[in-house]
């Protein structure tokens, strides 16, 4: 559950007044909300790292790629997809 | 089931390896922190590549592992309630509490949803607002950020019926106590790279001058965890101890501002009870009285009583490094994932419970 995982920002949306910056950031396809509360500068087509919900740092292209495809490999991206018990 | 052998850059982890066989002479135990860390160790074979005069050490740093069977009676007892939505994170549901996991809870009739995300909670609460929701908020420095945004967001709209259950548990305290352990038997630290991202590496500086011992702060991947380990040999071999930084390319010295802000606006550093570990002080995150409306626990009178561990679960040694998690005399009899007894056996950052899926204890015992 510490895992951080990279996407790229498809689209932002500003909450609240503008208070709020929320983004779909797509992992791999798989789209996702996102804070963007923690990397402010961040912008569409800017690769984030999410965990849990919140982009906690940039990344770039190739950083992205490389985790990404470390992450699918290892098959550890149960998270993203819709939990069901 | 089966390693992950093909690495993507087998050239580097070979080269890694070698440099690594070259460069140590002495016998050196090195913990890492973090069970994402675990995890990949293990998953991906390494702990068998190594030299057998490099034994890791497997941390606490498995939120799920070290939260308290108080705080997990708490949540099943809240879940319990028939007004209350209890949501959290999917690895804590079926850890074992004294009586029902949540799971349990949840297939007798409690209202226990599994979420991505806190904020997602905070999103239920709207659309519920005559239910209590409350977020079962564990996790180490990494995941505070969102935890406390969550506070934030269902301040900002006037969300009243939200709440936090927290478990917020902080790593260089908990490093400090394991360091500070007579039995202590740590030469050197990998340093968990996503808490980093957070809250920055000065932190350590302190640890590394007061215990003479080498902390790399270290990414999860293959590649990262054997450079990580290779930067801590070279240091033992040469009588040093610095902290240095593996995971330049994501964590930056400062850590993120804005992440330590809103951590300081919702939370308070507080002592804190680790399951297997005990009471160490300083060492995790409570809910500031100023945002106490968000604070399940104030929120809610729950009595519940005194909470009880299976006394023959050794997960404290395991996470103190004194034993590997195979040496439990419990480890796959009577304790297994499907039916596990202590919390190391539930989550797949728990040593036990990645020793168990990837056979390790086997390949160890046959060699
Ligand atoms: S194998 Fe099970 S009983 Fe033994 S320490 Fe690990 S979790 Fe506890």
């Amino acid at each position: 559950m510490c895992l951080a995982i990279p996407g790229k920002i498809q689209s932002i949306e500003l909450l609240y007044g503008g208070a709020v910056k929320m983004a779909k950031v797509s992992f791999g396809g798989i789209i996702k909300e996102a804070s963007l509360e923690m990397v402010p500068t961040a912008d569409v087509g800017d690769y984030v790292l999410v965990h849990v919900g919140v982009a906690i740092s940039k990344v770039n292209e190739e950083e992205a790629n490389k985790v990404f495809g470390y992450l699918r490999e290892a098959g550890e991206l149960d998270e993203l997809y819709d939990t069901t018990i | 089931m089966k390693y992950v052998s093909e690495f993507r850059s087998p050239e580097i982890v070979d080269a890694l390896l070698k440099e690594i066989r070259q460069t140590v002479k002495g016998n050196w135990n090195i913990m890492e922190v973090c069970g994402g860390q675990t995890h990949s160790l293990v998953k991906n074979g390494l702990l068998n590549m190594l030299p057998q005069n490099i034994q890791m050490i497997h941390g606490p740093g498995c939120p799920v592992c070290v939260t308290p069977v108080s705080l997990i009676d708490k949540a099943v007892h809240l879940a319990m309630e028939k007004n209350v939505i209890l949501c959290s994170f999917g690895d804590m549901i079926r850890v074992p509490g004294s009586g029902m996991s949540l799971l349990e809870a949840k297939s007798k009739g409690g209202d226990v949803r599994i979420l991505y995300s806190p904020l997602e909670a905070v999103k239920i609460a709207k659309e519920n607002p005559d239910r209590e929701v409350v977020f079962f908020a564990v996790g180490f420095e990494t995941t505070a950020p969102a935890n406390a945004l969550s506070v934030v967001h269902a301040h900002r709209e006037g969300v009243k019926n939200y709440s936090i259950l927290t478990s917020h548990v902080l790593v260089p305290p908990a490093m400090e106590a394991i360091m500070s352990d007579d039995d202590c038997r740590v030469d050197g630290f990998l340093a968990a790279g996503h808490v980093c991202a957070i809250m920055g590496i000065g932190e350590y500086y302190p640890l590394v001058e007061k215990y003479k011992i080498p902390i790399v702060v270290t990414g999860f991947e293959p590649v990262d965890l054997l450079e990580g380990i290779l930067m801590t040999v070279k240091q033992l071999e040469n009588g040093e101890h610095k902290l240095a930084n593996q995971y330049t390319r994501v964590v930056e010295t400062e850590g993120n501002k804005n992440a330590i802000a809103v951590i300081d606006t919702i939370f308070e550093v507080t002592n804190r009870e680790w399951r297997g570990i005990g009471n160490i002080p300083f060492s995790g995150y409570a809910v500031k009285e100023n945002y106490s409306d968000y604070d399940a626990n104030k929120k809610f009178n729950i009595d519940i009583a005194e909470a009880h561990e299976d006394p023959t679960c050794l997960s404290g040694d395991v996470m103190k490094g004194k034993i590997k998690p195979h040496q439990c005399p419990n480890f796959g009899t009577k304790c297994t994932p499907v039916k596990p007894l202590g919390a190391p056996m539930v989550s797949s950052e728990g040593a036990c419970a990645a020793y168990y899926h990837f056979n390790l204890a086997t390949v160890l015992v046959e060699e």
